[in-house]
């Protein structure tokens, strides 16, 4: 019997490192492994004795790419154990920023990293050269985001101004009205890129997955729901380990997180469109069936288009967001610590992301417990290739290998969230 | 024809959160015409293809953390006949350094079900501490207007003009009030390196030294003014100890008041 195996030693244009093992034996997939071999960096370890002022600008170092969605959802957790909420103008402006690090990540995986494999290119550099144009227009739209959350975070990578309780300094509204036009340009272009990328021609592979989003009683989420799925989970954030586990399997020497007595599970944009379908605004949904998308999408090569979906949501929400605005009296609600736990539970560009912590009455963490999107996705990543390798045996190894990483692409994987508590090392044959 | 040829740019990776590498492709005015001024060789965040080295310049995030990765810095440095490291990981050790003072195999049991599958080392050290290093661009993140400077120093074979003074330079020169005098905030920024425009003071926040110690510092000063502020021996430690901990006069200064 003849064996072969694909392997890529370092994924590329993934944020993070990672590679990927398939084993073939005659016309059987053997084995998937996809490899996170990005070194651990102790979170959760030093957390503890710090400050809960500090998880927010801390937790924020776990991922250069999504830095608001781990202040986001540390703030929130932060706030669920002091007892507070934070509601009007300081709910809307973190909707806001989270808006420009969706358009900003999106825009980003969509032109620069995902395109290029539809269209057959290495790189986005190389896509240019051929369609200046289009990659002007995703790079103007990456930095309408950025910009955003320049104003609104003082900077885009690692924001300084997000709090536990709000903000340390709050917009005026002239400052956001001046926003106006570049995110009307936006829309457009956002709009332009949901025509755009629903003409690629996507690989077939399909499954019928579990899809975990959050899911609000009004808006598309973002920071604040309950946890749900298409198979029946239904719960409040402070229950999301009774329902999900981890495990740190011997022989794939990884975390892997699944839904309790069911097994892998989806988060991200797929998941989240298909669960919140009908709280998308009219133009998004509009835009979505017109690029032949269902109310449920289950090919995962097709989540690019979703992403662009999404970012006329996050257009359309920013554009609502600043016409409602009015400077709130302060930048934020005070927090007094006590001996409680919190969590929080938000939506990164790439899925859901989970913190949990403990403190203490002087305000320091007892414990903290973070679940990254990629963690949670990372099963269903390999289950996705052992499918698509399986129907696609007759592909050339080249053409396979290239796909295979596309199937990994697909998850827009966040490694390096993932690896600060992912392992490791490569089982080799 | 040696002469026109490109010079040969390669990004690596080391423990980091890739955000100072993605500061290269959050120059969205910039990033084509780079594109134009340089190869890009060697780049997996950004491009599937790989060009061999050796290569002119060689940009490396991340600090030091496995025997592997203190392998690999080696062959990386032979590879490439300029090295600029860029954040603080890659400058310092990064926030994965505060492992260095705590025992890091009860840290593995904290966060690993199976601590036995963990192999890293006991420290998070930067690449100064393993090989000859070009130039230290500092930040967590940088800013990426710095990085483009620092390429283009690098590339014409000038030296960077990144300047060493305080984030005070900054504030005063943004015409800021100082949070500390006014509002009682503690800021690290009288010891704390420019480079950042001074943007936690300007949003009303005390400066956390994101950019490291500037050349010249008295920490020990400073801390005096935070103890008359009411602020207590672990806070103060905590503040030394973040994504610079391990800079020389920030450790310093913690572990003085760690007794």
């Amino acid at each position: 019997m003849n064996s072969r195996s694909i392997k890529v030693d370092y994924l590329a244009r993934v944020e993070g490192e990672g590679g990927l093992y398939v084993r073939i034996k005659g016309d059987e997939v053997a084995e998937v492994r996809f490899n996170i071999f990005e070194p651990p960096r102790f979170f959760e370890a030093f957390l503890r004795g710090r400050h809960f002022l500090e998880a927010p600008d801390i937790t924020a170092r776990i991922c250069g790419i999504c830095p608001v969605a781990y202040q986001m959802s540390s703030s929130h957790a932060m706030e669920q154990a002091c007892g507070i909420t934070v509601g009007g103008a300081l709910r809307d402006l973190r909707r806001l920023i989270y808006c420009g690090e969706w358009i900003e990540s999106h825009a980003l995986h969509i032109y620069m990293l995902h395109a290029p494999d539809f269209l057959g290119y290495e790189d986005a550099i190389g896509l240019a050269k051929d369609y200046p144009d289009i990659v002007q227009r995703g790079l103007r739209l990456k930095k309408t985001g950025n910009d955003l959350m320049g104003l609104l975070g003082g900077r885009e990578i690692h924001p300084i101004n997000p709090r536990v309780g709000g903000f340390y300094r709050v917009p005026t509204e002239k400052e956001l009205t001046a926003f106006v036009e570049p995110l009307e340009w936006a829309l457009e272009a956002a709009l332009e890129t949901v025509r755009w990328t629903a003409g690629f021609s996507f690989p077939r592979l399909e499954r019928d997955y579990e899809c975990v989003s959050l899911r609000h009683d009004s808006e598309y989420p973002l920071c604040e729901g309950r946890v749900v799925s298409n198979k029946g989970v239904d719960i409040p954030v402070e229950d999301f380990l009774k329902v999900f586990e981890e495990e740190h399997v011997p022989h794939s020497t990884s975390l892997h997180a699944f839904v309790k007595d069911r097994g892998d599970y989806l988060a991200g944009p797929i998941a989240r469109y298909n669960n919140n379908f009908d709280r998308l605004p009219e133009v998004a949904r509009k835009a979505a069936v017109a690029a032949g998308l269902d109310e449920v999408c289950r090919n995962p090569f097709k989540s690019i288009v979703v992403r662009a979906v999404e970012t006329v949501f996050a257009c359309a929400e920013a554009l609502r967001l600043i016409h409602t605005y009015s400077k709130p009296d302060r930048p934020f609600e005070e927090c007094t610590p006590r001996n409680a736990i919190g969590s929080g539970c938000t939506e990164a560009p790439r899925g859901l992301l989970y913190h949990r912590y403990h403190i203490d009455d002087q305000g320091l963490i007892k414990t903290a417990r973070i679940i990254p999107p990629t963690s949670q996705n990372q099963k269903a990543i390999e289950a996705d290739l052992r499918l698509f390798v399986q129907q696609n045996l007759h592909l050339t190894k080249d053409k396979l290998t290239w796909q295979c990483e596309q199937v990994v692409r697909n998850y827009d994987p966040c490694i390096s969230c993932s690896c600060h508590f992912l392992n490791l090392q490569i089982d080799r044959d | 024809m040696a002469a026109t040829k490109k010079p040969k740019l390669a990004v690596w990776k080391f423990a980091s959160c890739d955000g100072c590498q993605l500061s290269l492709l959050d120059c969205e005015d910039e990033l084509l015409a780079v594109a134009g001024a340089v190869h890009i060789a060697n780049f997996p965040e950004a491009s599937r293809a790989v060009v061999r080295g050796p290569y002119d310049l060689s940009l490396v995030e991340g600090s030091i953390t496995t025997s592997h990765d203190a392998e690999r810095i080696h062959r990386i440095r032979r590879m490439s006949r300029r090295l600029v490291v860029i954040g603080a990981c890659a400058t310092a050790g990064g926030i994965q350094a505060l492992r260095n003072f705590a025992d890091v195999d009860r840290f593995k049991q904290i966060v690993y079900p199976h601590p036995e599958y963990i192999e890293c080392l006991a420290k998070s050290t930067p690449i100064a501490d393993h090989v000859f290093v070009d130039f230290e661009l500092r930040g967590c993140p940088i800013n990426k207007y710095q990085l483009i400077e620092v390429v283009s120093a690098v590339l014409n074979d000038r030296k960077p003009n990144i300047p060493r003074y305080s984030v005070c330079m900054e504030c005063k020169r943004r015409g800021n009030v100082c949070v500390m005098v006014a509002s009682g905030i503690p800021c690290l920024g009288p010891v704390t390196q420019a480079g950042c425009g001074a943007l936690c003071p300007s949003y009303n926040r005390g400066c956390f030294a994101c950019f490291g110690p500037a050349a010249t510092t008295n920490p020990h000063a400073l801390t005096g003014c935070f103890e008359q502020q009411g602020m207590t021996g672990d806070a103060i430690v905590r503040t030394f100890r973040s994504f610079n901990a391990t800079a020389e006069p920030f450790r310093k200064q913690s572990e003085a008041y760690e007794q």
